[in-house]
């Protein structure tokens, strides 16, 4: 680590309307971490559930939150993965194509911004690897998760495009695994683990998309984990806020708890439950916090 | 008695439209469309694909080559890709699958053919900045959770930027009430 480190946090839409429990967890730990975060100003949606509508939409709303957070000069740290994603892809975009990079500009004009290129975007998982270290991480566990096996699914976002992204092997993830190892708790292979959560059409055909969320929590039971981790905002919405309705849809019983990453590694670190949100959780995790 | 020979095709070629395809390789993502020689890989791995019979991303990919745009552009199976990538991620012939199909999206959306929720989403953008409108009960709770005011957005600023792109047209006239999602989103 070294010097500290210091990030414009970017919320998204998702975390501020109903993942407090994600935000509170993660600032915990951040702080914790010694990672210093500073509120972005006047952000907007990153453009990710609008770009069905118009790619030319997406564009120039992420590029709105880059050409912001170049005004400030930090780089961006995003708890949700399809905000990062959304981000990057931009700016990838925009920097290789200076013909769109002009159009979009023109836009940003209309609100005295411009979008020059200069900022990093990176998801929270990918600043604990690359930026905080493991290492740095692992002498902040006061409390480790010993016994505790539990199921990553960094969600597709994280990794894919492959292209834009540039971060985990969405083939095969380690980074949420060996996120998961430092806490103490086992990360547990099981079936399907790079499985879509569905949650981007649940709008449009929920019996698919909870199917999907099924399948999933089938076989991280299966496997006999304590908890299912997640990593963004919208899987976790998926698993755990629409878990009881997938077992009255089904006529199945799951009981798994979806912890946000940050909220096991905060248990890690020898914080509260009621400090890092778990009484927001919908699927109570009583069966762990007794262990821990 | 039976048909003429070539009749039922002479009336499906009607309804081809030969160019359409080099509309979709014009749009950022769509330029590979024509590398498909429909393996089916993208098909095999969807995750959507496996819970519904009507979405088939190899299909769709074969509907915008062969030029059948009012088919592809009036269906309700090409709203169904969950954008999860795992087909652009894994297509031996490069193609961005998803990114094709979101280049289809956003041809039925200039026809006009928006799917409710997007009108709403877009709507409430518009309004507030986010895609979701976030409870004042929400934001005063913040305070309690110990969380920091969330920032606020520079609407009048954003509508600028979002009148010069010409959103309007996507929602077509006032945005509707209703639409909320039955599931969690």
């Amino acid at each position: 680590m070294g010097m500290s480190q210091k990030y414009l946090i970017y919320l998204g839409c998702a975390i501020p309307y109903r993942v407090s429990s994600y935000e509170i967890s993660a600032r915990k730990v951040l702080d914790k971490l010694g990672v210093e975060l500073v509120e972005m100003p006047e952000f907007n949606c990153c453009g990710l559930p609008l770009e069905p509508l118009s790619h030319e939409l997406m564009l120039t709303l992420s590029a709105r939150n880059l050409a912001i957070a170049e005004k400030v000069g930090l780089n961006i740290l995003t708890l949700c993965p399809g905000c990062a994603g959304t981000l990057k892809k931009t700016g990838k975009i925009l920097k290789e194509n200076k013909v769109l990079r002009e159009e979009i500009n023109r836009h940003l004009k209309e609100d005295g911004l411009e979008f020059k290129g200069n900022i990093e975007v990176k998801h929270i998982s990918q600043i604990l690897i690359e930026d905080v270290g493991l290492d740095n991480i692992k002498k902040t566990i006061v409390r480790p998760l010993r016994g505790l096996r539990v199921a990553g699914h960094s969600g597709c976002h994280l990794s894919r495009p492959k292209k834009y992204i540039g971060f985990e092997d969405p083939e095969n993830p380690r980074a949420l695994k060996m996120l998961i190892s430092i806490t103490g708790a086992k990360p547990i292979e099981y079936a399907g683990e790079t499985e879509c959560c569905g949650s981007t059409i649940a709008a449009i055909d929920d019996k698919i998309s909870l199917s999907l969320v099924r399948e999933k929590l089938l076989h991280v039971k299966e496997a006999g984990a304590d908890a299912l981790i997640t990593v963004c905002p919208a899987c976790h919405i998926m698993y755990d806020a629409n878990q009881l309705r997938v077992e009255k849809m089904f006529g199945e019983k799951y009981d798994i708890p979806v912890l946000h990453y940050t909220q096991l590694l905060g248990l890690a670190m020898g914080m509260q439950p009621e400090d890092l949100g778990f009484e927001e959780l919908r699927v109570k995790p009583t069966k762990i916090l007794e262990r821990v | 008695m039976s048909k003429a020979v070539g009749e039922e095709s002479v009336s499906a070629y009607s309804k081809i439209d030969p160019k359409f395809r080099y509309e979709v390789t014009k749009m950022p993502g769509g330029e590979k469309l024509l590398q498909c020689f429909q393996c089916g890989t993208c098909t095999s791995d969807c995750p959507i694909a496996r819970f519904s019979d009507k979405y088939r991303p190899r299909k769709i990919i074969r509907m915008a080559q062969l030029g059948l745009r009012e088919k592809v552009l009036s269906s309700d199976f090409l709203w169904l890709c969950a954008s999860c990538f795992t087909c652009t991620d894994r297509c031996p012939q490069g193609v961005e699958v998803a990114s094709v199909i979101r280049v289809l999206k956003n041809m039925a959306v200039m026809e006009g053919r928006i799917p409710e929720v997007y009108r709403v989403l877009l709507g409430t953008l518009v309004k507030t900045g986010y895609i979701y409108e976030i409870p004042e009960s929400r934001i005063k709770r913040r305070e309690a959770l110990g969380l920091p005011p969330l920032p606020k957005v520079n609407i009048e600023g954003l509508n600028k930027i979002l009148r010069n792109i010409g959103v309007e047209k996507f929602l077509g006239g006032e945005p509707k009430k209703g639409g909320e999602a039955k599931v969690w989103v």
